[in-house]
This record gives structure tokens, sequence and C-alpha cells, in this order.
């Protein structure tokens, strides 16, 4: 990061890797004693299934080929394809269509009422609808990931407009700064992190979007692998599956964070190491 | 010294939400000249930021201003306008916020980037250069704010409270800075404060306002030699001045709330 002391950096850094080994060690903890209870318990593994067996389907769904219909890798690839485009097309309409009515009180006052009941509309209840739109390949899903996604964008970027400080416009105004000038010096960065916030909230959404798209239906994809070991009581598939989104979904989270400090280093949401 | 801001009968009455109105300057008429230090002093409220922004063309007004014997109907860039708060970019160093007013103003960036690390070093901030606001003190993020406002050279400094937030120590110390500056740089100054003391120290002469509505209650000139010392706050005739200005302000000589 720029301009910050190296000191204290590491100082937190050292800290971090403690807070780490505790997660680690209490969630071995936990796996242990979830073992335990199925074994004790003999709980019937088409219900619940224990963690051991959850490593062998991971391990077995690692080791397949890249292009193996009961692997992850293809599904993987789906999947993350359908969440990251729709990502980029629905944050980024979100974003430029936030900051155009952020312009104008006008503007703001014509399309706020359509936007937020738009916005109060449970949309993955369309999916059925746009999976008879759209058919069952990627575009679906990518539909309904950009439909997710455009929101938050939308709301945080016109919210962040918004939270310009009036002392820094009026400061502007005093050097005679043009419309353009306050905007590319002043509003755009100061809408930025609200927007940074936005993306990642959004980031967390596109993969829900991607895989409540394969539940209506597809060909490939995590969802898909979902729907059909649930047909076979796969519960040891299945569990391993989640496991690939979680790590997929925390890679996203954590790289659009690390992103985000980069950018908006300013913010104290940058500035505190702790806060994931 | 011929007069360079004129202020005649400027009265500004503010909306409120209550339908009514609120008068916060009546008939405010004083000059400062060419070259010369005003301030202005009164209590919390009584409209001292206000008449500032309407010498500096921010907000409209009822009356006459001029500068340089032009009517104010908007900014100019002419002036530099030291906020109360220091109001910087987050984003930028230290360098890009003075550099600012060099960008919107869109003048030569390298001849003004050597003078803005000048007076950065003057004021104290030379290792700061390359750091962000977050990075520095309140004292040190006002004397940014000040050195944004000189960076561009212009005749007439406005100036908001611009120590309000800081300890005495640092106060005093930016104080002496500041007349370093103006009398290197003969601009003309008008510097509004709520401190009774700092006026007196800093001025040519003292404008004292009457609180709400505020209205001119005297404006007395300071005859302290020049170049002001800390030791001038003991002499008699500062100790004259401020007694005065504080029974203009009908402020009793314990009673606290100002200096
Ligand atoms: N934008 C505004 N709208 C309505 N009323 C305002 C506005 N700005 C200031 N006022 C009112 O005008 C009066 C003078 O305000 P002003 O900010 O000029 O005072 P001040 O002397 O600078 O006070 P302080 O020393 O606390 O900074 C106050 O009563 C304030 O409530
Ligand atoms: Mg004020």
């Amino acid at each position: 990061m720029k301009g910050m002391a190296k000191g204290p950096d590491r100082w937190w850094g050292g800290l971090l890797k403690a807070e780490w080994l505790y997660s680690l060690g209490l969630f071995v903890i936990l796996m242990g004693a979830w073992e335990l209870l199925v074994r004790y318990l003999e709980v019937p593994f088409y219900l619940v299934p224990a963690p051991s067996g959850v490593l062998v389907a991971l391990k077995e769904g690692f080791s397949e080929g890249l292009t193996s219909r009961v692997g992850f890798y293809l599904h993987t690839y789906y999947t993350l394809g359908e969440a990251l485009a729709g990502f980029v097309i629905g944050s980024g309409s979100g974003i430029i269509l936030g900051t155009l009515i952020a312009q104008s009180r006008f503007l703001g006052k014509v399309f706020v009422p359509y936007l937020v009941a738009f916005q109060s509309l449970p949309k993955v209840a369309l999916a059925p609808l746009l999976v008879v739109w759209f058919g069952v390949g990627m575009t679906s899903k990518i539909v309904i990931v950009a439909m997710l996604t455009f929101f938050p964008l939308l709301v945080n970027s016109i919210a962040g407009f918004e939270s310009v400080d009036r002392d820094v416009l009026e400061m502007m105004r005093s050097l005679r700064a043009t419309r353009w000038q306050m905007f590319v010096k002043v509003r755009f960065p100061s809408a930025l992190p609200f927007i940074f916030a936005g993306l990642s909230m959004a980031i967390v959404y596109s993969l829900i979007g991607a895989i409540v798209g394969e539940f209506i239906g597809g060909r490939y994809g995590l969802g898909i692998m979902i729907t059909q070991m649930s047909s076979t009581m796969d519960m040891e598939g299945i569990f391993s599956v989640f496991v690939v989104l979680s790590l997929i979904g925390i890679a996203l989270y954590l790289i659009m964070r690390s992103i985000e400090r980069r950018v908006v280093f300013w913010t104290s949401r940058s500035r505190d190491v702790i806060g994931l | 010294m011929p007069p360079f801001i004129e202020l005649r009968k400027v009265t500004k009455t503010y909306p409120t939400l209550q339908q009514e109105t609120l008068l916060a300057l009546q008939d405010i008429s004083f000059e400062v000249g060419q070259g010369e230090f005003v301030s202005v002093v009164g209590a919390s409220g009584c409209g001292k930021t206000t008449l500032l922004k309407i010498v500096a063309g921010l907000i409209p007004y009822e009356g006459e201003v001029r500068i340089g014997g032009e009517p104010v109907k908007g900014p100019r860039q002419d002036i530099g306008f030291v906020f109360q708060q220091p109001v910087l970019l987050p984003w930028r160093t230290v360098l890009e916020n003075v550099l600012l007013p060099i960008e919107v103003m869109g003048l030569e960036r390298s001849h003004y980037e050597k003078r803005a690390r000048d007076i950065l070093q003057t004021v104290g901030l030379a290792e700061f250069v390359d750091k962000y606001p977050f990075e520095l003190s309140g004292g040190m993020q006002q004397r940014v704010s000040i050195t944004r406002a000189l960076v561009y050279e212009p005749d007439v400094l406005l100036m908001d409270e611009p120590f309000g937030a800081l300890d005495a120590m640092t106060r005093e110390a930016l104080n002496l800075e500041l007349l370093r500056i103006w009398r290197e740089s003969q601009k003309t100054v008008l510097f509004v404060t709520h401190s009774i003391s700092e006026a007196i120290f800093l001025s040519d002469r003292v404008v004292a306002l009457t609180p709400r509505p505020g209205k001119i209650a005297d404006t007395l000139t300071v005859n302290l030699p020049r170049p002001r010392r800390l030791e001038t706050i003991q002499t008699q005739e500062f100790g004259r001045l401020a007694k005065h200005i504080r029974s203009l302000l009908g402020i009793g000589e314990e009673a606290g709330g100002i200096e």
C-alpha cells in the first residue's frame, strides 16, 4: 500500500497470523467433533456425511481430469465463468447508471421509484422465467447474476455520489472548478469507497446467482453437480461441492478486498488490516 | 493605503426551515487596504464565516462588495480561501493537494511545483510532501490547507479561523509563521477568529462584530510595532485593546467563552 509505514504493518501481520492459527485450530476441533458424533451416533451416511467421507470425495473430485464430468474442474469453469461475466455486466451497468442518475436531481426523481420497486423484488424468483427466455445454457445464468449484482452497485454508487463532502465542493467552487473537474477530481473519487463496498457484496451474490440459475436447469456447473448428486443421495459428494463453492467464494471476496484496499487506500476500512 | 476590499451595507438573511428568515449580518461596511491585515472578531454564530464567504463570492448577499474596484459576483481566482476545516482530498498526497488549484486553473505545473515545495518547506512540512492527509496531525493538515491557498499567488487571502481547532502552542507558532509569510508576500489579508488576542496580535485593524445579527460594534487600529513578537501580548497597549474589544462584545472581565 502506498505511503504506509512498514513497521506497524509487520506487527499487525504477526497478530493476524496468530489469529489464523486459532481459527485453524477451532476448525480442526469442530471437524473432529463432527466425525466422532457421526460415528458414535451411527447417523446414516445418506443423511449427514462424515468429514472423512467428504475429504475422500474432495480428493476424488480434484483428481479427475480437466474435462471430466464427474470432476470439479469443468463445472467450476462454467460456474465461475457465469458468475464473473454476470458480475462484470451487472455491476458495470449498475455503476454507469448510478453515476448518471446521481448527476441530476431530475433523473434521480424519475428513476428512483422504479429502482426501489425492482430492488424489493426477489429477483431469484425470475430465474425459471429467464431459463425459458434465454435457454438452459450459460446466458440465462449470466443474466440472473447480472440482475443480482446490478442493484447493489446502482444503489451504492448513487449513495457514494451523495456522500460527497459539501465543504470540499465549496472549496472547488472557490477555485472556479468546472463541473467536469468537480466530477473527476472530487465526486468520483468520493464515490469510490461506496462502489467498492457494493462490489464486495456483489461478488458474493454472483456465485449465488450462478448456482440458483443452474438449479433450474443446464448441463454444466457446480449447481448441476449438486442436483445430480442429490438424485443419487450422494451426500459426501454434495458436501464436497459445498467445500469447493465456499473456497471459490472466499477467494473471490479476498481478491475483491485486496483490490479495494489498493484503490481506495485512504478509507479506514482499507487501513484496518484485521477487517477482511 | 488604497482600499482593496470594500464592503458597503452588506446584509445577509438565510431562509430557515420554519419559513422564517434568519438575519445573519446587518449593514456591514468596512474596507481593507492593499497589503493590510484586518481581522474580524466575534462570538460563535455571529456571522464571521458568512462574511468571508460573501467576500469570496461563494454565497449571494445584499449590499455591495468590491475587490480591486470590481463588484463581487462569484468566486475569483485572485482570492485564496483558507476554510475553517482543512478540507483536503484524502486520496491525494500533501503535494497533490497543494497543487489542486494549479490543476483546476490550468496553470503550468512545473513552475508551481517548485513554489509548492518551497512553501511547504517554510511551514515545516518538507518531509511530509508525499504523505497522505490521514498521516498528518490536525495542525499539519491546516498548514497544508494554508499552503494550498498561497500556492497560486492570490492577491487576497481570506482565512476563516484557520487555527481554531489547534492547541495554544501550535497556534502561536503558526501565528508567527503567518505574519512572516504576510510580510514577505505583502498580501491583503482578511482574517476571521473568535480569539480576541489572536486578532490583536496579527492585525493592523480589528473589526468587532456583535452577536446575532452580526453588526459592526467598532473598528479599531492596532498601533503595536511590527514585527510582532510573543512578548507583544504582555504590553499595556495590547491589554488595553483586548479590554476594549471585550467590552464591545459585552463580555465581562472574568467571563469565559472567548479569549
Ligand atoms: N447555510 C446556512 N443556512 C442557514 N443558516 C445559516 C447557514 N450558514 C450559517 N447560518 C446561520 O448564520 C449564522 C452565522 O453563521 P456563521 O457560520 O457565519 O457563524 P460564525 O461566526 O462563523 O460562527 P463560528 O465562530 O461558530 O464558526 C448562524 O446563526 C447560523 O445558524
Ligand atoms: Mg465560522
